[in-house]
């Protein structure tokens, strides 16, 4: 279920409040940069499954689908009751928006916003305490951007000025 | 199914700090003291389980404010797993939880079969099973062990550390690995069970019952035991769902939520068990909780024996599982999906699911989007324990400075996993 930034809150409480999904399982936040770009060929086969004897069940290749912005951020919302219901809750944010905190909503919101912008960048606002949580406090960048190099983290050698 | 019942609370309100719902704040008349002291306690504390960081105020020997600071075991296990193929990817999941690895591996490549729609064979379902109960007990022994060694029962580490051993021979037995086995494959198993397992299996099965009425005859009666432990690290229902805590944390505060029954995966509706809930909310009633699960997995891990399919033991679907050895010296097509499987590894639809399975610690979830590529384009684990150390703060109001080790033991986090 894909909602509008300045509606998220209402959003949050209306799923809390009247639908009964009292328990925020998890927050992702996903970087879109690059997406379907050069390097992804996308799918080959069907979702139905193969069958290596049967002509023309090898599938078709399409690039994935555009995304509306650069970032995603999804939470995952339960209902703790028999059936046990799940719903996605997403937003869309380029990189200079920023995002309504649910700490208020949910409490345990805090330490997953607290990852998201530690490692994506995204800014959440409202949120009480927003400082880097699993990087150190002066770490450069956002490690899981799609930008952000793998191995580029700069090393200090001991004889250095 | 009525999942939390009234009861009397055990405290009344909410216990949950504000305005951070993680960190207990020093009340103002204390502040403006100089009798507070803040102490360090990590992250290189033994009794911390890895490298958690807590900084505790002190008034005396009570805890007045409390930060816990996480992030010394962070290794990006989630960035290199989108720099590898869905076949490599496997690796680098059990890794993250060093006690519950199958739980975590079959989490993700739960997630992957849901994305491929992929049938898996009922042998490798229930043989999936079997395994994540094994490793539930070893997630539990290990937790028992250390727990009641940081609170002086030293001689509980090295019983616990006896039946620890004989699973993770069992391990060794079918995957070849004592841990970290990567058996569950995208579609099935690696490979299938060996025949000398299921001896070797049912031996242990009948030796762990008595192993727990063991460890319940050591620490059950022993005062030391009950007065560290009764009454201390409370955690309501209300808080512990508006904090969103899963597991034994969750039941031990009187929720009766287990995903095993609440949300059947694998063959959990087949078998029969009981899920143990406890009202208390304090650090014995996460204990007896713990201590009864055991009893419950053997019993899984029994049915499971007896009733295992036979069959194949993974899917046979050339475009995603390795075709079978003595077939790539025959047979031309074999040999061409061998050769493209390992070198650029298959390609998974696009899409984005969200796969929960009940660990050890918890509601062990996997969020993961491919864009139908062969390595996946974003892989995020809900990791229980990092949900349960935003609970410490709340835990730990009123709570004296030798409680904090039975508090943090209690919550039962692998830092690993916390900081993934």
């Amino acid at each position: 279920m894909v909602v509008d930034t300045p509606r998220l809150t209402d959003a949050a409480l209306h799923l809390r409040d009247e639908l009964g999904f009292n328990y925020l399982s998890d927050v992702a936040a996903t970087d879109y940069l690059g997406w379907g770009g050069k390097g992804v060929s996308g799918y080959i086969g069907t979702n139905r499954g193969r069958d290596l004897n049967e002509p023309a069940t090898q599938g078709y290749q399409r690039l994935p689908r555009d995304k509306p912005r650069r970032f995603s951020v999804s939470y995952h919302l339960l209902g703790l009751r028999a059936g046990a219901p799940r719903v996605r809750l997403q937003v869309w944010v380029d990189e200079d928006e920023q995002v309504p905190s649910l700490v208020s909503v949910w409490p345990t919101a805090d330490w997953h916003e607290r990852e998201a912008f530690d490692l994506m960048g995204l800014r959440f606002d409202g949120h009480p305490n927003q400082r880097r949580i699993l990087m150190d406090d002066d770490w450069e960048g956002h490690p899981l951007r799609k930008d952000y190099p793998i191995g580029g983290e700069p090393v200090r050698f001991s004889g250095e000025a | 199914m009525a999942i939390a019942p009234e009861r009397p609370k055990i405290y009344e309100g909410t216990r949950i700090p504000a305005p951070i719902p993680s960190v207990l704040e020093v009340r103002e008349d204390l502040r403006s003291s100089d009798d507070v002291l803040t102490v360090n306690f990590g992250p290189n504390h033994p009794s911390t389980h890895g490298v958690l960081r807590l900084v505790v105020d002190l008034h005396g020997e009570d805890v007045v404010g409390l930060a816990a600071v996480v992030g010394y075991l962070h290794t990006g296990f989630e960035k290199s797993m989108e720099q590898k193929s869905w076949w490599k990817a496997i690796t680098y999941a059990p890794r993250i939880d060093y006690l519950s690895f199958q739980a975590n591996e079959l989490v993700f490549v739960l997630a992957v079969e849901k994305l491929l729609a992929i049938e898996v064979p009922s042998r490798a379902t229930w043989m999936r099973m079997l395994l994540s109960e094994l490793n539930r007990i070893h997630s539990h022994l290990v937790w028992l062990g250390t727990a009641a060694l940081e609170l002086g029962a030293i001689s509980m580490f090295w019983y616990c550390f006896r039946e620890r051993d004989r699973i993770l021979d069992l391990f060794e037995l079918v995957a070849g690995f004592r841990m970290h086995t990567r058996y569950f494959q995208v579609g099935g198993l690696a490979e299938d069970v060996p025949a000398g397992f299921w001896d070797e299996c049912a031996k242990f099965v009948e030796v762990m019952p008595k192993a727990v009425d063991e460890y319940e005859a050591l620490v059950d009666r022993n005062e030391i035991w009950l007065e560290r432990t009764q009454g201390i690290g409370l955690l309501s229902a209300d808080d512990a769902i508006a904090l969103g805590q899963s597991g034994p944390v969750l039941r031990g505060s009187g929720i009766d939520w287990d995903l095993r029954r609440a949300e059947p995966y694998l063959a959990y509706d087949q078998v029969d068990f009981r899920v143990p809930v406890y009202d208390e909310g304090d650090v014995y009633a996460r204990y007896r909780v713990r201590m009864e699960e055991m009893r419950e997995s053997v019993k899984i891990v029994e049915q499971a024996m007896r009733r295992m399919p036979g069959g194949p033991w993974i899917a046979d679907d050339r475009k995603v599982v390795l075709p079978p050895r003595e077939e790539l010296h025959t047979s031309m097509e074999s040999l061409i999906h061998h050769f493209k499987i390992v070198t650029e590894g298959f390609r998974v639809p696009e899409g984005e699911v969200y796969v929960t399975v009940e660990s050890p610690r918890g509601e062990l979830g996997c969020y993961v989007v491919s864009d139908g590529g062969p390595k996946p384009w974003r892989v995020k684990f809900r990791a229980p324990s990092f949900v349960a150390l935003e609970a410490t703060a709340t835990c730990m109001r009123d709570a004296l400075v030798a409680d904090m080790i039975a508090i943090v033991g209690s919550l039962d986090t692998v830092m690993g996993e916390v900081d993934r």
